[in-house]
């Protein structure tokens, strides 16, 4: 016989806050590792909205029809380099704007991905694994609260990788005077439209990553409600971090807190106003970027180059 | 000597108007092109789908021009966009990119469902009066509190202004759900339907709604407010360049929060016009996308208020064709998304023709 389940009372609440932060933060850690790493190279990139929905439908399509969730995962990030790219090319073109670039492929990204998706919205595709950290514990909310996906443990290990080698590595000094100043990196001889293009394929590479997260695992199915922003909030979490990987992946958690402020309060029987409760990663949102705007002053950890901190 | 003409003789005022509309033209021809070669792209795309881009072509022109009827479908869904797309086009005009028209639209939309639920005995023109006031009043303070926050603390606007169009639907969600729901409406939450004193009515002669007459009065209104008036210059001059208009004494920041309101406002009026002319209560609908094409529109028309009038008319075509083509070649509800999205793509591409083109650039100029 099964043992009753022990009732945690309110205590649910921020049981369920910590399970959800891990759940949700995932996809904000792949994109804003992403848009970290694109912005370090000068370049801004609004379209991974875009990215992640596209990102989504492609992993999950793929999961399907091939029968593996990492090969998922890898056509996601594909499809996702690819969208970067096309970013990447337009931007390089004289007087293009990247902010309006990125509106127009964030449209285009998810029309495409309702578009092709749409045979995908029926069928069942493989999950992603997780790791049960809670197997401890007696009560399955706690089980289920710490069941940890693989994807996030790789998203963190390459927050970790990410920083290191902005730090201490010439790939990740390149991008940094690149990003920092044109002059420089001509000085230097980088290549400068190169390193830019790349920066923003592989920027785009961990969004379609983040979007694969989305339909494989949490909350692991594709249609068109998937994505609600999160690729232009991790844009905004971009800024609060300050252009640091490691501070990304707080940022993250914090966000994905956030996120599951409104599922953790309807699942202990909230049922007035929960759509409030979801509005809260945007409201934190808003607040953090008016937190730390400055009219005045170019933002501390702003890449010389970037076009939203100029 | 060399052939220069003479100041003040013929050949010198037709070389004038032919270097303005060497000038004007670019500004035409080059988001003309684009928007051709987004329509090819989608083409391509439609072919390597497996669907006949003719027949697509063929069905949205029949579905949107081809007959009175379809003129007036496509001219109701034209005054919503003709808005929307100010929403965007009157901030960017000072260098500010909105693109959260649909925020604006859902908030004024449910203002107005309110409104009318509230006062449900005040006469025609006082209703509907108030309906517009408090639409346009709750939109322009939405976009209004961007565009201060924009200049108080340098906020990005474009990021703020997506951000706050998702608040807003979950407001709307919260008091369409909760506080204002009509107890009568059971799959759908709505609030109470409008009563017929609030519904806006056809234009005579013709059988689409009087939003249409509102929309193209903004346009020309905000044209003339623009092109027009000392305020309109100084806006100008606040795009063109910030520091230019802080030297010159200019009130960059009352400019910039009050077009942001100005736009905010229209947006709210055009969810108002969707409440009163076409849906008859507040619900989900008013988050149909118009904010969204309206970007689009805007950046075609080059944020010029007049131009807005046919760019808005062709894309509210392929909205009222996507019932019958996704009817008749069974294409998913995202196909005008697609296409949307890959005129907008060309659109910006073909920026970096400006100036380029040698017939384009006047005598004498680099």
């Amino acid at each position: 016989m099964m043992p009753a389940e022990p009732d945690l009372g309110l205590w649910g609440v921020p049981l369920a806050i910590l399970g959800g932060a891990i759940r949700v933060s995932t996809p904000f850690l792949f994109v804003s590792l992403g848009e970290c790493l694109t912005e370090r190279a000068g370049r801004v990139n609004l379209g991974l909205e875009g990215t992640l929905v596209l990102g989504a439908m492609t992993g999950y399509g793929a999961a399907c029809e091939s029968g593996s969730p990492w090969l998922g995962v890898g056509a996601a990030a594909l499809a996702g380099a690819l969208f970067g790219a096309l970013h990447g090319i337009l931007c390089r073109l004289p007087r293009v704007n990247d902010i309006a670039t990125g509106i127009a492929l964030m449209l285009l990204g998810i029309g495409l991905a309702f578009f092709l998706g749409k045979p995908f919205i029926q069928p069942v595709a493989p999950d992603l694994p997780a790791i049960p950290f809670g197997w401890w514990s007696e009560s399955p909310r706690v089980r289920a609260a710490l069941n940890v996906n693989v994807l996030f443990l790789m998203g963190c290990g390459l927050a970790v990788a990410l920083a290191w080698m902005f730090r201490a590595t010439r790939v990740g000094l390149t991008i940094r005077v690149v990003g920092d100043s044109s002059d420089a990196a001509r000085a230097m001889g980088a290549r400068l439209h190169t390193v830019r293009l790349l920066a923003t394929a592989a920027g785009g590479a961990l969004a379609g990553v983040g979007g694969a997260y989305l339909s494989l695992y949490y909350p692991g199915s594709w249609n068109e409600g998937i994505a609600s922003g999160q690729g232009l909030m991790a844009v905004a979490l971009v800024i609060f971090a300050r252009w640091h990987p490691l501070r990304c992946l707080g940022a993250a958690l914090l966000f994905g807190g956030a996120g599951a402020l409104g599922p953790a309060l309807q699942a202990v029987g909230l049922t007035q106003g929960y759509h409030l409760f979801y509005a809260a990663p945007y409201v934190l949102t808003l607040g953090l970027l008016v937190a730390t705007s400055s009219p005045a002053r170019a933002l501390a950890g702003a890449p010389g180059e970037l076009s939203i901190s100029r | 000597m060399t052939a220069a003409a003479v100041p003040g003789t013929p050949d010198a005022a037709f070389d004038r108007s032919l270097a303005a509309a060497r000038r004007h033209g670019e500004a035409v021809i080059v988001p003309l092109g684009a928007l051709v070669a987004g329509l090819l792209a989608f083409a391509l795309f439609l072919g390597i789908v497996g669907r006949s881009p003719a027949e697509f072509y063929g069905l949205v022109y029949q579905a949107a021009y081809g007959s009175t009827f379809a003129w007036e479908n496509t001219l109701a869904r034209t005054a919503p966009l003709l808005l929307a797309a100010l929403c965007t086009a009157l901030p960017a005009r000072l260098g500010m990119i909105m693109i959260g028209g649909e925020g604006a639209i859902v908030l004024g939309g449910v203002a107005a469902g309110i409104f009318a639920m509230l006062y449900p005995a005040l006469p025609g023109v006082l209703g509907i009066g108030g309906m517009v006031a408090v639409a346009a009043l709750a939109g322009g303070t939405w976009i209004g509190t961007i565009g201060f926050l924009r200049h108080l603390r340098g906020v990005n606007e474009t990021i703020a202004s997506l951000l706050m169009a998702y608040v807003a639907i979950a407001l709307m969600n919260h008091l369409v759900e909760g506080p204002f729901r009509d107890a009568a409406s059971l799959n759908k939450p709505s609030t109470a339907p409008l009563s017929d004193g609030f519904r806006i009515g056809t234009i005579p002669g013709l059988d689409v709604h009087w939003g249409l007459a509102i929309g193209i009065a903004a346009c020309v209104l905000c044209w003339v407010l623009l092109e027009r008036t000392t305020w309109g210059f100084a806006a100008r001059i606040v795009g063109g360049n910030v520091r230019a208009a802080q030297v010159q004494g200019l009130p960059v920041g009352r400019l910039m929060v009050g077009f942001s309101v100005l736009g905010g406002a229209c947006a709210g009026i055009a969810g108002m016009i969707e409440v009163a002319a076409v849906h008859g209560a507040a619900n989900a609908s008013l988050a149909a996308g118009y904010g969204y094409t309206g970007i689009l529109i805007a950046f075609l028309a080059r944020h010029h208020m007049l131009a807005i009038l046919p760019v808005a008319t062709l894309l509210a075509g392929f909205e009222a064709a996507s019932g019958l083509v996704q009817r008749r070649m069974d294409l998913p509800d995202a196909t005008v998304l697609v296409l949307q999205g890959m005129v907008f793509v060309a659109l910006l591409a073909g920026e970096a023709l400006h100036g380029r083109l040698a017939w384009f650039r006047a005598p004498g100029r680099q």
